[in-house]
Formats: structure tokens, sequence, C-alpha cells
């Protein structure tokens, strides 16, 4: 059993009175790739700040490989850290940037050399040596600044944001790059990003942070499709997940879920699970969730928990590889999405095959999980 | 059609209209100019007229003979009080107060900004707030208290003195030009160098020093014209022996026995102008950049 690099115990962080993280949990293997993802002033910049010693806790305890940390400064935690904005020092050339922490730590020059050589050809930036950073492209600066990092060989990289500054297509090829080198390296990385797709591609473990406080914490799949509450269900996926208001019931073949479609009649569907948190024979107003792609074509999916429906189609988005209908149910936008030949327009009836067996039940007033 | 003829019948007077505008506004600084250089030019040509000449010609007419005695005089004759050495001496003694308040004030100042920018701390926007304060008080009020200060320290009419006093007044201008300057360097840069091991003093001297080059050319334009040109504090906090240049060119100015000699006072005055000139002249087009860097992000 690999030995935990990272936890996090009951951690809070005030601002004066403001409370910026609120009992925060974690806990990390060696080699985990952990990503903090929210939206933008969920603390978890904030969070990585505190982990790299950049910022104060006001209580709880961070230890890394077993230490505790608190009080501890940057220098001494044997970490790395990318920054958004790359934050190379702008007087000094590639090389310098990449040997500083080396030369402030008065490591021997011929040691320094190894290291920058080694650095330099792991992220093929050798010819790039004696610039400055003003001279280089945003994806050259990005492969500097994970070049100070690694030339560490640190226990801990943390990353905050490091894709963000870059287009979209730079972004994807550093994202395959960091996993990459997450894989050969066998590295231990915290990696902070507001973008659900990048948390999703790179993480082996997933925090969702929304107000100071982790929702959500588990491999990318449990939080894809079982998240806990609803803003996790909301926020991790594209397109997000549909979350349909319905009437439940548990029935003897399992869960009765009624929604209204705008007919005399609501559109009734059988779940075959229960739904463990309901009491038999009681109703109850929830919101089901369900992703895009657990409503499709009818000859797509087989089996028990299918139960296909027919509805008014509203709007069509073609994407390629997919197509998108939106349809209204309990007066919401729902997205399915069909095979890329689905030929169907806007103001026809479409047949719709529900895959219940992946929905998610929240409570409507809380946005906690009931299955 | 119609667009056309009106077309090539207004292109003409459009550019008729540009080079008389243009015209006139070269005439006007060149005006303003001249306007400026007038009182140099007299200067110029007072001191290198004889005094029979600048007794009898007008101010502005140019010397009949340009004759240099007048600087040899305000070099190395002139009489201020008793004492007949001319500006050398007090030259010297200027150089000797500016160049170390200059640099003292700029490495504080250097310091004093990186601290107020990168290292906040409780209650440092009013310490800053009371070091620019420091900066507006008129000199005249703290002459006393400083020569209370000079007093107790066994400083008071030395050149170290000076020096002390100059890089006290100093600070605050230093400060917020440092500042100024360095707040709009990322935050990100001292947290990389933080995380990649460098303490206090090294972030300083490998980071932020290599990175002042404009401010600092900045601050020392401005600390060297205000210490060099400063009078009250050198006529104040001097005794004989130790007076800076213009206290000694007030009193070769005012200390005349007989005949007034212009010529002598003008190349007086402008011996002990040319230090900050040559500044000026060397660095000006940092000071420019310098002053306006920062308010680009580039």
């Amino acid at each position: 059993m690999s030995k935990h690099i990272l936890s996090i115990e009951h951690l809070n962080k005030n601002f004066g009175s403001l409370q910026i993280l609120k009992d925060v949990n974690i806990s990390m293997k060696e080699g985990d790739f952990l990503v903090l993802v929210g939206p933008s002033g969920c603390g978890k910049s904030t969070l990585l700040n505190c982990i790299a010693g950049l910022e104060e806790v006001t209580s709880g305890v961070i230890k890394i490989s077993s230490q505790d940390m608190v009080g501890v400064s940057p220098k001494d935690r044997d970490i790395a850290m990318v920054f958004q904005s790359y934050a190379l020092y702008p007087t000094m050339s590639v090389a310098k940037n990449i040997t500083f922490s080396m030369k402030v730590r008065r490591i021997d020059a011929a040691v320094q050399q190894k290291k920058l050589n080694e650095v330099a050809s792991l992220l093929q930036i050798s010819e790039l040596l004696d610039r400055k950073p003003a001279q280089l492209s945003g994806g050259q600066r990005q492969r500097v600044a994970m070049g100070r990092a690694l030339v560490r060989d640190p226990q801990l990289f943390l990353f905050d944001e490091p894709l963000s500054n870059l287009d979209a297509k730079l972004r994807l090829e550093m994202r395959t790059e960091i996993k990459r080198l997450h894989h050969s390296l066998n590295a231990s990385i915290v990696y902070v990003t507001h973008d659900q797709i990048e948390a999703m591609t790179l993480a082996t473990k997933i925090a969702v942070m929304k107000g100071g406080e982790i929702q959500q914490i588990g491999s990318p799949n449990e939080i894809y499709s079982r998240p806990a509450n609803m803003f996790v269900a909301d926020f991790m996926g594209s397109p997000s997940m549909n979350l349909i208001p319905a009437i439940v019931r548990n029935v003897k073949e399992g869960a009765r879920i009624e929604i209204d479609c705008g007919e005399d009649k609501p559109l009734t569907l059988i779940d075959p699970r229960k739904i463990a948190k309901l009491d038999n024979g009681e109703e109850r107003e929830v919101i089901v969730g369900l992703r895009p792609e657990d409503i499709t074509n009818p000859e797509n999916r087989e089996g028990a928990s299918i139960e296909v429906a027919t509805c008014l189609v509203d709007v069509v988005e073609p994407a390629g590889s997919d197509t998108y209908l939106v349809t209204q149910l309990g007066g919401k936008n729902v997205t399915a999405r069909m095979r890329a030949d689905t030929i169907v327009r806007a103001g026809e009836n479409a047949r719709l095959a529900f895959d219940l067996e992946k929905a998610s039940y929240f409570l409507p007033e809380t946005g906690e999980r009931l299955n | 059609m119609t667009n056309f003829s009106t077309g090539a019948k207004s292109k003409p007077w459009r550019l008729v209209r540009r080079y008389v505008l243009r015209f006139l506004l070269y005439a006007l600084l060149g005006i303003f100019a001249l306007y400026y250089l007038m009182p140099l030019f007299v200067m110029v040509v007072t001191s290198l007229k004889s005094l029979d000449e600048i007794r009898a010609g007008s101010l502005l007419s140019l010397p009949r003979d340009i004759n240099f005695d007048a600087w040899v005089t305000a070099w190395s004759g002139a009489c201020s009080g008793v004492q007949c050495e001319g500006l050398r001496p007090y030259l010297w003694n200027s150089v000797k107060i500016a160049v170390p308040a200059v640099l003292i004030s700029t490495f504080i100042g250097a310091i004093n900004g990186y601290v107020l920018s990168k290292w906040q701390f409780r209650g440092s926007n009013i310490i800053f707030a009371l070091l620019l304060f420091g900066g507006f008080i008129p000199f005249q009020v703290v002459l006393l208290p400083m020569a209370i200060v000079l007093g107790k320290l066994s400083l008071a009419g030395t050149i170290p003195g000076l020096v002390l006093v100059h890089v006290i007044y100093g600070i605050s201008f230093t400060t917020l030009f440092f500042r100024n300057y360095y707040v709009s360097v990322p935050g990100e840069i001292v947290k990389a160098a933080k995380v990649d091991g460098a303490g206090f003093f090294q972030i300083f001297w490998h980071v932020f020093v290599p990175l002042s080059a404009p401010i600092v050319v900045v601050t020392i334009i401005w600390q060297f014209t205000q210490i060099w040109n400063d009078f009250l504090f050198g006529v104040s906090f001097s005794q004989a022996g130790t007076q800076p240049v213009t206290v000694a060119l007030n009193n070769i100015v005012n200390s005349t026995t007989g005949v007034k000699e212009y010529n002598v006072d003008m190349s007086a005055a402008i011996i002990a102008a040319l230090p900050t000139l040559f500044v000026y002249v060397v660095a000006g087009k940092y000071f420019i950049r310098g002053l306006t860097a920062g308010s680009v992000k580039g």
C-alpha cells in the first residue's frame, strides 16, 4: 500500500470575518493526481496556497508525508509549484530560471548543470535555455515553468490553473503532456482548475468545491456517475446533467417516476431500483438527474431499466459526432444525446430511451442525493 | 461622378489646412523653447563678456571677444565672505553630500518599496501613508528638531550630518517611487521564489534589483537634483568649510566689494548647475521612460 503523501484535516481559513475554507478534509496517496475543481471564488486556489505554505491556515492540520506542515515555510515543505501566470523571473534566462532554486540552496554547479540538461531534454526546451522569458511563446513559458518545478524533484507538485492562459489547441496538447509526465514520473500532483473537463481527463481523484466547502471527493467516475448533490451534478459534465422535477414513489416494481410533460397525462417511467431513502408508499417531489447520454435512441440501449417515451423536440443541435435534441420535461430544457445519423426536425416527436438505472435523485430543498 | 468632383476639390484644401496647422504648432513650440532658453542664453553670453562690455552693451548681444577670465575666477578665485577660493572646494562638498545621500536614500527606498508592496503586514498601508506625509512637510518645519537631533548625534555642521538630513528627507519620495514600481510586479513571482526556496533578501537581490533599472534612474535623478539644489538645509546645517555649492554661490553673489562682477556671478551659477544638467542629459530619456513605466502594462 502506498503511503499518504498529503492529508488535510479540519482545515479552516478566514480572511478577517470572511470564511474562505470550511472544515476541509482531504487525503491523497503517493502517485495520486488530485484535482481541486470548482467555480471561481470557491476557495480552491486558497487551499492550494495553504498547502504550499503561502497562506497561513486559521485552524486544522496539513501533513505532507505524515509531517505536520503548519508553520513550516514554503521552502522547507519539499514542494514545487506551477502558476497560472507562469511567474518566470523576467530578468533571468530560461536556464537561470530553472536553476534558481538550486542556486539559492547552494547546490554544486555541476549537479545543477546535469539536472538542467535532464529537465530541458525531457520538456524539449534545450534550445531555449539562453532566452529570456519575454522572448518565449505562451506554451514555451508554460514548459519552462514546469521545468522549474520538475528540476526540484519534490514530494508534491502543486499546479495552480496552469493551462488557463493558453489558447484552446495548446491547452489540449499541454494537458496530454501533463498527463504523460504524471504517468512517467509517478509524481504526486495537486492541480487546481475551474475547467471540469480538465479535471475529468487528468485526475485520479477529484475534489469538487463550492463556497469554501468540499462537495464531493472521489474518482472521476464516481463524481460523474454518482454526484453527491445537485451542485456537483450540474457542475461536472458537458453538456451538464439534466435535472428534471418529478414526483416519485416506491412501488412493487421499483420507483415510479411521474414527470409533467405539458400534456394532461404525466410521463410515467419506472426505475427498477427502489429509492433507498424513501419510505414505501411515500410520494415525494424530487429532482431526477439524467446525463444527456442516458437519454438516447431506443435502438442504442437494451435492458430492464430502459423506458421508451415519445417527446416533442424543441431544438436540434447537430455536433458532428452526436446530435443533441432539446425537449421540455417538468418545465425544464432536457438534452438528449442521439446518434449523429438521427433524422428529426424541431417540432416533431421523437422516441427517446431513458436509461433509468443511471438516474440520480436529489432532494429539491437541499440538493442532497437520495439514492 | 458628383462624389468624385467634390472629393477632388476638398482634398487640396485639406492638405493646405494640415500644413498651416502644422506650421502654427511648430512655431508655437519654437517660441516656447526660445522663451525657456532665454535666461540660459543671457547667462552664457554674460559670463563670456568682460565687465566693461557688460556695462556698455545690451543684455542680449553676443560678446565681442570671448573671454574665460570670469569662469576661472568663479572656479578658483571668487570670494565668498573672507575666503577667496572660488567654487571649487564647495562643489566638492556638494559631491560629498549628494553622492552618499542619493545612494543611501535610493537603497532604503528600494527596500521600503519592496516591503510595502510585496511583504505587506498589518498597518503597512498606514506606515506608507505616514512616510508619504513626511515628504510634504515643509523644510522649515523640521529645521529646529533636526538641528537638535544633529546636535545630539554630534553631527552638527558636518558633511555626514547633511547626508543624514537629506537621506531622511528623501526616503518618502524614494519609497513612493519604488513601492509604486514594485506594485506592478506580479505577486506570483514572489510566491514562485518563496517556493523555490529564496528568502527575503535573496528575492530582493535576485529578482527585484535586476528589474529596477528604470526606477533607479528616476530616483537617482530626482534625489540628485533635490539634494544638489538644496539651499535651506545646506545653509542651516553647515559651517565654514562644509558648505555646499548652493550656499557658496549665494555668498559669492552677495559678498561684493565695490563693483558687482556679473560675469563671475553668471559663470558661478552655471558651474553650480552643470552637474544636474549633466545628469539630465545622460539619463533624461530613462527618466521619462521610468516615470511612465508601470502605467502601461508591457
